[in-house]
């Protein structure tokens, strides 16, 4: 099987406090902690255990500049035999739409069976993938924890919905899905496998190469766009509590037995 | 402004709440719009939900097909395409179904498309002013959206206080026969249901609740022991299933369990909606966290910035020595 994954090179929320700039026009960029999307992460890892398991071969894709070759390699390290780079001073400023349309192109430059996305990233839409599925007019399905290789046209997956409930579907090869976190155990990936994918060669496709025409992606065929980032003025947040650890324990302590936090 | 379109989400017959949430988003965006509710389904119960909205909406849209009896986001869309005129504003709820059918529903109908809206900031002709997140809830933004041809807005549930139903005395207008054919290639087989665990998490009073912060599998102990001494359950957010280190029927959340417990004990758990949509009925919540802006702060009745690992032994300490 032909597998597309399409991943994102985040800020690590997990590893950043995130904060808005002076003028609020972006988040500070500085000293932040990049790592691969950790959706993105789980869909790698998942086709590459479908590869194993029917044989084919896994592409990364990721839109972005030169530092975002740098998630490519994470990826080929663990085990993603081939990495596309998307970038061009063209797509700046693009909308959900805007990715999904230049995943559109490079889809249509390869002849994938399936393809990948994380169910979200750093912006928390979840929008790409279905975007890119209706683009193609292929079956899409979102959050999928579950997937079996039933025969060469059809997949059992498994969506998550609320309730901790799981909805199973079969779906039409080819196909876009969506990968939830915990689908599996996304493998370690060390430093010398890293080393290892060094000097692959990828493949860095621009607008030309895609052939699309302006104002099609960027800023220019953008209809969404982010104003302006802050932080919400709260009304009633939390009673801080400070002092000495033993002061905020004896704090805490009071509290929990006001509250009936102790039995 | 374009016409207003909420689609309405429902199960046994009963509309789900973020329905007349919808109708409230749809008045921030147009107090004067007729809006319309749209119900797909099949049979008795789909005749319950319409009618139940006419209370709420000025018309009621429904469409009834053996398809669309169980809601496959596939054949939903299809419909929608098929029966909405161009240029409207959709409004989907932001959840596992809205996630499914709301990106691809946008370019079907060649609309713009934002995802899980928390706020609706303003209308400025046909530019829409919307309040998003990023960075797992960490900061805001203000997005602007040109609904010029069309949009759909899949709105965060809960942020939208839903009026009472009310005696609209919308009409219900038939589409069933414009909603065209709806094969489609992913079929709906089956849902099921998550297993229980050994502790019943719902119906806990008291509940530790770990996160990300706890950083290794080991470091469960040190939870453990301080809910042994308070007579705490353990619950989690949804990294520590992910990795496998507790059980799924342990996590709360809106992919997990709904937990109505009296005092919730957030360690190490930065607070995401997805989270958050779990802790029902008031509960008081403390929270520990080392990053001071994890969004957990603003939700929270008592915070406290300090590293989890070494504030759990130390509170475990105390209630022992009571």
């Amino acid at each position: 099987m032909e597998i597309l994954v399409c991943v994102k090179r985040v800020p690590d929320t997990a590893e950043n406090e995130i904060e808005v700039n002076g003028d609020g026009t972006d988040i500070n960029r500085d000293d932040l902690v990049y790592s691969v999307n950790e959706w993105d992460n789980y869909a790698v890892e998942e086709a590459i255990q479908i590869v194993d398991r029917v044989g084919g071969k896994v592409t990364v894709v990721t839109i972005g500049d030169d530092e975002s070759e740098e998630v490519l390699r994470r990826e080929m390290a663990m085990g993603a035999n081939e990495g596309l780079l998307v970038a061009d001073d063209a797509f700046a400023g693009s909308d959900g739409r805007g990715i999904a349309t230049l995943l559109k192109a490079v889809v249509e430059k390869g002849n994938y069976d399936l393809v990948l996305t994380g169910a979200q990233a750093d912006a928390g839409a979840g929008q790409v993938g279905g975007m890119l599925a209706a683009m193609l007019d292929q079956p899409y399905a979102s959050l999928v924890d579950h997937i079996e290789v039933v025969d060469e046209k059809t997949l059992k997956v498994g969506r998550e919905i609320e309730g901790g409930n799981r909805e199973m579907n079969e779906i039409q090869l080819p196909c876009v899905l969506s990968i939830q976190t915990g689908i599996n155990e996304p493998r370690y990936v060390g430093i010398r496998g890293i080393r290892k994918v060094a000097s692959v060669d990828i493949p860095v496709l621009g607008a030309a190469d895609l052939g699309l025409a302006a104002g099609t992606v960027g800023a220019a065929g953008a209809r969404v766009k982010v104003e302006d980032y802050f932080v919400p003025e709260l009304g009633a947040g939390a009673e801080m509590l400070e002092g000495s650890t033993e002061e905020i324990v004896e704090k805490l302590v009071e509290l929990l037995k006001a509250k009936g936090g102790l039995k | 402004m374009a016409q207003i379109f909420a689609y309405i989400t429902h199960k046994g017959g009963v509309a789900d709440d973020t329905a007349l949430e919808l109708a409230a988003a749809a008045k921030m965006i147009d107090g004067a719009a007729a809006v319309t509710a749209v119900v797909t389904g099949s049979g008795a119960t789909l005749d319950q939900v319409c009618a139940a909205m006419t209370g709420s909406f000025a018309e009621v849209w429904k469409v009834d097909n053996a398809a669309l009896a169980y809601p496959n986001a596939e054949a939903v869309r299809k419909a929608l395409v098929n029966i909405l005129p161009p240029g409207g504003i959709v409004l989907l709820p932001h959840d596992t179904f809205g996630m499914d059918l709301g990106p691809g529903l946008s370019i079907k109908m060649n609309a713009a498309f934002v995802a899980d809206v928390v706020g609706i900031a303003g209308v400025a002709g046909a530019t829409l002013k919307l309040v998003r997140q990023e960075f797992s809830g960490q900061v805001s933004t203000h997005v602007s959206c040109d609904a010029s041809a069309g949009a759909v807005l899949n709105i965060r549930p809960g942020v939208c206080k839903a009026d009472a139903a009310g005696a609209a005395g919308g009409q219900i207008v038939d589409k069933s026969a414009a909603a065209g054919d709806l094969a489609v290639g992913r079929r709906f087989l089956e849902v099921v249901e998550a297993e229980v665990g050994d502790v019943d998490i719902t119906k806990s009073d008291v509940l530790l609740s770990i996160g990300r912060g706890i950083e290794e599998e080991e470091n469960i102990e040190i939870a453990r022991e301080l809910a042994a001494a308070m007579g705490a359950d353990i619950s989690c957010s949804r990294p520590l299933v992910d990795a496998k280190w507790l059980e799924k029927s342990r996590q709360v959340g809106t992919s997990g369990l709904t937990v109505k417990p009296k005092v919730y004990l957030a360690m190490g758990i930065s607070g995401s909606f997805q989270h958050m949509g779990g802790v029902k009925g008031g509960a008081f919540m403390v929270a520990v966290n080392k990053n001071p802006k994890a969004p957990i702060f603003q939700v929270a009745d008592v915070g406290i910035v300090a590293d989890i690992l070494e504030f759990m032994p130390e509170l475990t300490e105390k209630i022992k020595s009571l």
